[in-house]
């Protein structure tokens, strides 16, 4: 990829590195897991995109007239209780799930790359201590983090983004230190020793960019976590507050109502947040068998 | 045993719970008023000594002691997981085991791209979809988990039943693709083509060479699906309306009650060790030859 400044050294991973990304890219273009999952995820971000423009109501505008409606063809999806055509709210109901669930994703990748890169590279004690810290962090679910960090931050998006976010960080942090121990003890990194490159010199461009596949394939599963979470936490009330037309959260708002029958409510919700998920884990499951292969 | 039980444990959910929530009290409980002018390390020391004695604080909120809430609502939520675990292990197991047996066939094709989807939708998501299928249009489960008062253990399980399987469900997904695994392992092994070879009968071959090395891996699952049982319980029992400490603890957090909310996940952390020494105890106890140390 980059740093060819020094020839040298470095044809054997680079060749070794360049065609199969072209081969890597032709099979996921084969892979039908791939290509389904893509599709999925595509179509829900042209809907977080643009939804607004195509939908037959504004998710927002209340009708009070024609409330709890069930489906039929001038409301596709009928509407919730408040007259909501519960159509367009699903479709707009993308967005914040689509922008919250990214961002924690990123912010997991970039700070669990770093330290993963840290302590695969440095091993020892710092590798132990980090290590045992990370178990830790890793132990305990998702919801009570959130629930603590929630109590003493607030409810905010970002919260929900840095609790999601740093939660994920250390398993991200573990799949890159073990691909770090693999490539550390290969020639390159040797002749990066030997051209007394510098420690950090040679994590972020010499290692970094071989263990990009690793990375890349941990990295989506984990946005199928993170929607999971996020979908999750705003069930509970936490994050995407109202009158946000959220999937997890028009759920919790009706979901007190399908004892009465008014399932339209809640099942088309569920059923996206179910497609955009498995579709995500399409995406992922299709990468790691083309990476593998 | 001894080894294990002191590499995981000390490392693990209870520590760390306490080190976070430890702050949690020096900024929050400065609010609450409620003789925090000690310093920090002195009022946490106090607090541990306290619980280990049984006193878990008072409730802001009810104005009682912590304790029997605490105590009531485990032991609600520990009836919710044990029937998800009754039904998941056996029925996972045999989903992988079926699957291995299988291989790449359309059952094997079924159960594993059947368990990966459902063990990667949030709970509330199969739980709503659950209600709607069978307590809205079947009619068969009720789709509230609060029994009548003074029901039976049976009819308590009949309530049960419906929350149960959105954990049911997350759970066969990864049971089955490790039970999956353990037995294609085996399956190929060396010892299991002597067996063969032997001419044993593939029934016993199955039954005495393949599954009881397969199996192992698998406890080691069920033991750190524990940790998420218990963030699952907290989604479930929210949705169902059902007393047990996931639920405590969602409503301590919602209305800052921070003596409930610590004693709840103490508990839960204490719950998480314990689940934890138990499958290290049970793995060694199956597996004669223990690998010390490897556990990376």
């Amino acid at each position: 990829m980059s740093a060819t400044d020094t020839p040298v050294s470095l044809p054997t991973p680079d060749t070794a590195q360049r065609s199969p990304w072209g081969e890597v890219l032709h099979s996921l273009l084969r892979s039908p897991t791939f290509l389904t999952g893509l599709g999925i995820l595509l179509f829900w971000v042209i809907c977080a995109l643009l939804g607004e423009h195509f939908v037959p109501y504004d998710p927002l505008d209340a009708d009070i007239i024609n409330t709890l409606a069930p489906p039929s063809t001038e409301h596709w999806f009928g509407t919730d209780q408040l007259g909501r055509d519960v159509f367009s709210r699903v479709i707009v109901g993308s967005r914040d799930i689509l922008t919250v669930a990214p961002l924690a994703t990123i912010l997991a990748t970039i700070a669990g790359t770093a330290l993963g890169l840290v302590i695969g590279y440095f091993r020892g004690i710092v590798d132990d201590i980090v290590s045992r810290v990370l178990e830790a962090f890793m132990a305990i679910p998702v919801v009570i983090i959130a629930l603590l960090a929630i109590v003493a931050l607030g409810t905010s998006k970002i919260t929900v983004i840095v609790v999601i976010g740093l939660s994920f960080a250390p398993i991200i942090a573990r799949t890159v230190r073990s691909a770090v121990l693999a490539e550390r003890e290969l020639d390159y990194v040797a002749a990066a020793k030997l051209r007394h490159e510098g420690a950090l010199h040679t994590m972020f461009v010499e290692i970094l960019p071989n263990v990009i596949p690793p990375i890349l394939v941990e990295t989506t599963v984990r946005l199928g976590y993170a929607i999971f979470a996020v979908a999750t936490l705003s069930f509970m009330g936490f994050g995407i507050q109202p009158p946000s037309p959220d999937w997890g959260l028009s759920i919790s708002s009706n979901y007190g109502m399908i004892g009465g029958g008014f399932w339209w409510t809640v099942l088309f919700d569920a059923l996206a947040i179910a497609s955009l998920v498995i579709g995500v884990n399409l995406v992922a499951d299709g990468m790691h068998g083309a990476f593998n292969d | 045993m001894v080894f294990l039980g002191g590499q995981v444990l000390p490392g693990n959910v209870g520590r760390a719970i306490l080190g976070p929530f430890a702050d949690q009290r020096a900024v929050d409980a400065l609010n609450h008023s409620l003789g925090v002018d000690r310093p920090l390390l002195v009022q946490y020391g106090t607090w541990i000594w306290n619980f280990l004695h049984g006193d878990m604080g008072t409730s802001y909120i009810f104005r009682a002691p912590v304790a029997p809430f605490v105590i009531d609502a485990l032991g609600n939520s520990l009836k919710l997981a044990l029937i998800a675990f009754v039904l998941v292990v056996p029925i996972g197991i045999l989903g992988g085991v079926i699957a291995a047996l299988n291989l790449n066939r359309p059952l094997d094709r079924i159960i594993s791209l059947g368990g990966l989807s459902v063990t990667v939708l949030p709970e509330f998501v199969t739980g709503i979809i659950l209600i709607l299928i069978f307590g809205v249009w079947l009619r068969w489960l009720p789709i509230s988990a609060a029994w009548p008062k003074g029901a039976g253990f049976f009819t308590q399980i009949y309530y049960l039943i419906l929350p149960s399987l959105p954990l049911f469900l997350v759970l066969f997904g990864y049971i089955a693709r490790m039970a999956r695994s353990g037995m294609i392992e085996a399956l190929d092994s060396d010892y299991t083509r002597t067996a063969v070879l032997k001419g044993l009968p593939w029934r016993t071959v199955i039954w005495r060479h393949v599954l009881r090395n397969a199996l192992l891996p698998t406890i080691t699952v069920i033991a750190t699906q524990t940790g998420y049982l218990i963030g699952g319980l907290v989604v479930i029992e929210t949705l169902f309306r059902y007393q047990g400490i996931g639920s405590l603890i969602f409503t301590a957090a919602r209305g800052k009650d921070f003596p409930m909310l610590e004693a709840g996940i103490l508990t839960i952390g204490i719950v998480y060790a314990v689940a934890t020494l138990v499958a290290d105890f049970l793995y060694s106890v199956l597996n004669p030859r223990i690998r010390l140390g490897a556990e990376q």
